[in-house]
């Protein structure tokens, strides 16, 4: 299927469905996700049942303000598709897809870690890629690139002049 | 190391730990019996080339759960590239999985010539083949020699090394550098291979084939070899698919997905190689497949250096093209001391180009692209986003290592504890792309 035949496909459920740079990307609404998703993986003619990727990203100051995309692939049929779903400011929640893609497992954790979106009904949303119990999130665009104290837990290091000698 | 666990069972959430079953007194000896125990193997491991920690719930010798722990080298390479140009990216993204830098750089290149609707040229285009595909044998060489070693084939890790060592004299000879190349850029590569590179590169092509004869000689019906490889460390295809699994470790379970067949680029729909695919799904086929591989690959190299015609290495495009004529020094990669005079005593222009490329960089049009390749471990994808600026809106690396270690629990659940070692060095993560 050449992208717009699968966009063309894809539009029966998906309206907001473009061709762009030769990328198919749709975009669902937060509440259809998981059956649309499903759909998509289960079609014959679609079969997107490998998920490469899921991420987002963050754009401050517009509605909505962060973007969840969810890349997919189809081994069988060689083409691939991208699932958006905005999530509005203070918002940021979307069900896990993790029990149609395992894989996502991961891949939302670290979601999370970086942007703070919670994956409603995943089965370990526990840190991944950052330490337990960092503060904040770091790829939100809000947050400066360094500036942040290097921390491992239960370890202190005093200032300079109050060191001791070990003599 | 036993590791007892400190956190109550109370609250399954604040638990980072599998906490071992209950402990009982044994009737027969009246000694303490704890049921399970919890090994901490990590954080370190020399095979997976980087920092990984794994909690290893034991019934005796057999692993009832593993808990892959990731993270210890996360550098932030993303967030770091939102604040840099658009050509400083491939600096950072080259250092992600660090065995693979040419794929890093290729696939964030490919995805920004696409946000930018540009292509490189045909010379161009053949040396980043060329360069991948020495690039897949030096990182099998390397998991060939770090597996080896961890299985006691340390002849294996000798030959193995010696071999890089042929590839990575090669490629400081092109780029300067040995690893984190930053070779390939924006609209081609950044200088053309120098006059030697084909005559060391038909020479390694001459002597590699034997050397892989003889691994195989030294490995493929050793007892040892077999005992610790074979039916060790199985993924069924059902189950990669689903854990989001690629390459070698898919291709062992009989799935014939190699994005350079799929979706190629670069012009590998040109290119005459075949795909090797395994049924075994275990440690030993994906043994077989990277070996295979290598010789593939050297098909790949050798139809390049037929192909390679004289003629630009990067777009024409001033506006995209980066401006200084690079060459290689003593001391790696630097600016032609030609160059240096052009813009600095004879041309004002050219100065001024020089100093807005270097500076602002490329302007990218808004939009989106999700850009594949096929890296040693998998698929190797690169999610680039611009809000039309000069420097990245949003890269994202899916790296193949991230998701293959996703399958480590169910590859080791069940087994052995020394197999976890046997399949951990058959999956071949490299942490620096796991963690970025």
């Amino acid at each position: 299927m050449t992208p717009a035949e699968l966009a063309e496909r894809i539009r029966v459920r998906c309206p907001d469905t473009v061709v762009a740079r030769g990328d198919v990307s749709t975009i669902v609404e937060r509440d259809d996700l998981l059956e649309t998703l499903a759909w998509l993986r289960d079609d014959d003619d679609l079969s997107l049942g490998f998920c490469s990727s899921v991420t987002a990203t963050d754009w401050p100051g517009s509605d909505p303000r962060l973007w969840v995309a969810y890349e997919l692939r189809s081994i069988e049929h060689r083409h691939r598709l991208r699932v958006k779903v905005g999530l509005a400011d203070g918002d940021a929640h979307v069900p896990t897809v993790s029990s149609l893609y395992p894989t996502a497992n991961w891949h939302e954790r670290e979601t999370r870690d970086f942007y703070g979106i919670e994956f409603d009904g995943h089965p370990n949303l526990r840190p991944l890629m950052l330490p337990e119990g960092w503060d904040g999130f770091p790829l939100l665009k809000t947050e400066e690139l360094g500036g942040v104290n290097t921390r491992f837990e239960g370890a202190f290091i005093p200032p300079v002049d109050t060191r001791t000698t070990t003599t | 190391m036993a590791d007892a666990p400190t956190s109550s069972a109370s609250d399954p959430q604040a638990r980072v730990d599998p906490v071992p079953r209950e402990t009982h007194i044994d009737e027969r000896t009246g000694e303490l019996r704890q049921e399970t125990m919890i090994i901490n193997m990590g954080p370190q491991h020399p095979s997976t080339h980087g920092v990984l920690r794994l909690l290893l719930e034991l019934d005796g010798e057999t692993v009832i759960r593993c808990t892959p722990i990731i993270g210890y080298l996360h550098t932030g390479i993303e967030k770091n590239t939102e604040y840099r140009t658009w050509m400083q990216g491939v600096t950072y993204v080259t250092r992600a999985d660090y065995l693979a830098p040419f794929f890093n750089e290729l696939g964030y290149c490919l995805a920004v010539e696409r946000l930018l609707g540009i292509e490189a040229p045909a010379r161009a285009q053949v040396i980043r083949v060329l360069m991948n595909e020495l690039n897949r044998i030096s990182s099998h060489l390397v998991w060939l020699a770090t597996g080896g070693m961890e299985l006691g084939a340390v002849s294996v890790m000798l030959y193995g090394f010696r071999e890089r060592e042929l590839l990575l004299d090669i490629f400081e000879e092109a780029t300067g550098l040995r690893m984190n190349h930053a070779y390939i850029r924006i609209g081609g590569v950044i200088m053309d291979l120098p006059d030697e590179g084909v005559p060391h590169i038909e020479r390694f092509l001459e002597e590699m084939p034997a050397r892989i004869d003889d691994y195989e000689r030294l490995l493929d019906e050793n007892p040892i070899w077999l005992e610790r490889n074979v039916g060790v460390g199985m993924l069924s295809a059902d189950e990669a698919l689903s854990l989001g699994v690629t390459g070698p470790m898919l291709r062992a379970a009989g799935v014939a997905a190699d994005v350079r067949k799929d979706e190629p680029y670069c012009g590998y729909e040109t290119y005459d190689f075949q795909v090797p695919v395994g049924t075994g799904a275990d440690a030993y086929t994906r043994y077989r497949l990277r070996i295979e591989e290598m010789r593939e690959s050297m098909k790949i190299v050798r139809q390049c250096l037929d192909r390679l015609e004289p003629g630009p290495v990067m777009v024409q495009d001033p506006k995209v093209a980066w401006p200084a004529k690079l060459s290689v020094g003593p001391d790696g990669i630097g600016n032609d001391p030609a160059y240096i005079r052009h813009i600095m005593e004879e041309s004002m222009e050219a100065l001024i180009h020089h100093f807005k490329m270097v500076t602002e960089g490329v302007e990218v049009p808004a939009g989106e692209v999700y850009q594949a390749v096929e890296s040693p471990r998998g698929e190797l994808g690169f999610y680039v986003v611009s809000d039309g600026g000069h420097r990245p809106y949003r890269v994202k690396i899916r790296d193949p290592s991230f998701a293959n270690l996703q399958a480590v629990p169910a590859m080791v659940e069940g087994s052995l504890v020394a197999d976890t070692i046997a399949a951990i060095a058959s999956l071949d993560p490299v942490m620096g792309g796991v963690d970025r």
